[in-house]
């Protein structure tokens, strides 16, 4: 299914995405750790050794990504508002190992027909930030995408 | 075009984005950033070569040091960090639908 990403300002970043599962099913996906941790993984070859997620008001968020090659960062965070199988509210920073600012992240959950029409509006990382990110072992699939580039020229 | 090519070139490499990352904490001399990279002062000064021709970093001379800091406005990070997330996202909700569906058909199986 597609998904759309698109900028509002020069501050907040809206992610679009349509399931076919109903509400229930994915706010579940994005609450419950043994879930979480099989598929927030980013680029292939990551994994999440270590989820915590308590899904409550004030809850914390602690998730930790590795490559299996000694490579890793992870995130923390908490939850603001939580209304069940409808919308989440949290606050979220990586660790590069630096924090970055925090984030609010709210995600909706609509339901559109049989499935989930799921919003998620983000705030957009200052310049600093973006190129911290950029630079840490997040974007190891975006370094095959640069290479192509390369070659075109 | 030109200029967005010596961009992804000068990406490519991770010392230098590694480099990148140290200037978006504050200016730095040669000096400064080649202690943690465990590299020679001639090795760093090619890469903020590299850096300064794509336009990713500003050089100024202070006495016999010429300390660098990132260029403002000179790396369009937005559309860089954008592509980036719409990547790792896109690949996650792909995991994610296999995980409903499976969820789903798992469910069914246990109702009959």
């Amino acid at each position: 299914m597609s998904m759309t990403l698109h900028t509002e300002g020069d501050t907040v970043v809206v992610v679009n995405r349509r399931f076919a599962a109903p509400p229930k099913a994915v706010y579940r996906a994005h609450t419950e750790p043994e879930l979480i941790q099989r598929w927030l993984l980013g680029p292939d070859g990551w994994t999440m050794p270590v989820c915590i997620c308590e899904a409550r008001p004030n809850g914390r968020i602690r998730y930790e990504w590795s490559n299996g090659k000694g490579g890793g960062f992870y995130l923390t965070g908490e939850f603001l508002e939580l209304e069940p199988f409808r919308r989440i509210v949290h606050v979220e920073r990586m660790h590069l190992p630096d924090p970055t600012p925090d984030n609010r992240i709210e995600t909706l959950f609509e339901a559109d027909g049989a499935g989930t029409a799921m919003t998620m509006r983000m705030t957009l990382p200052d310049g600093a930030t973006r190129a911290r990110m950029l630079s840490s072992g997040m974007e190891r699939g975006m370094e095959a995408s640069y290479r192509r580039l390369e070659q075109l020229d | 075009m030109q200029q967005l090519d010596g961009v992804f070139a000068a990406l490519s490499d991770p010392t230098r984005r590694s480099i990148l990352a140290r200037l978006a904490k504050g200016e730095a001399t040669v000096m400064e950033l080649a202690e943690p990279f465990d590299m020679t002062q001639p090795a760093v000064s090619r890469h903020l070569k590299v850096l300064e021709t794509a336009g990713l970093i500003l050089r100024r001379a202070e006495g016999t040091t010429r300390p660098c800091r990132l260029a403002a406005g000179g790396i369009d990070t937005i559309e860089q960090w954008l592509a980036m997330l719409h990547k790792a996202l896109a690949r996650n909700y792909e995991r994610l639908d296999a995980i409903l569906a499976a969820d789903k058909s798992a469910k069914r199986r246990s109702k009959r």
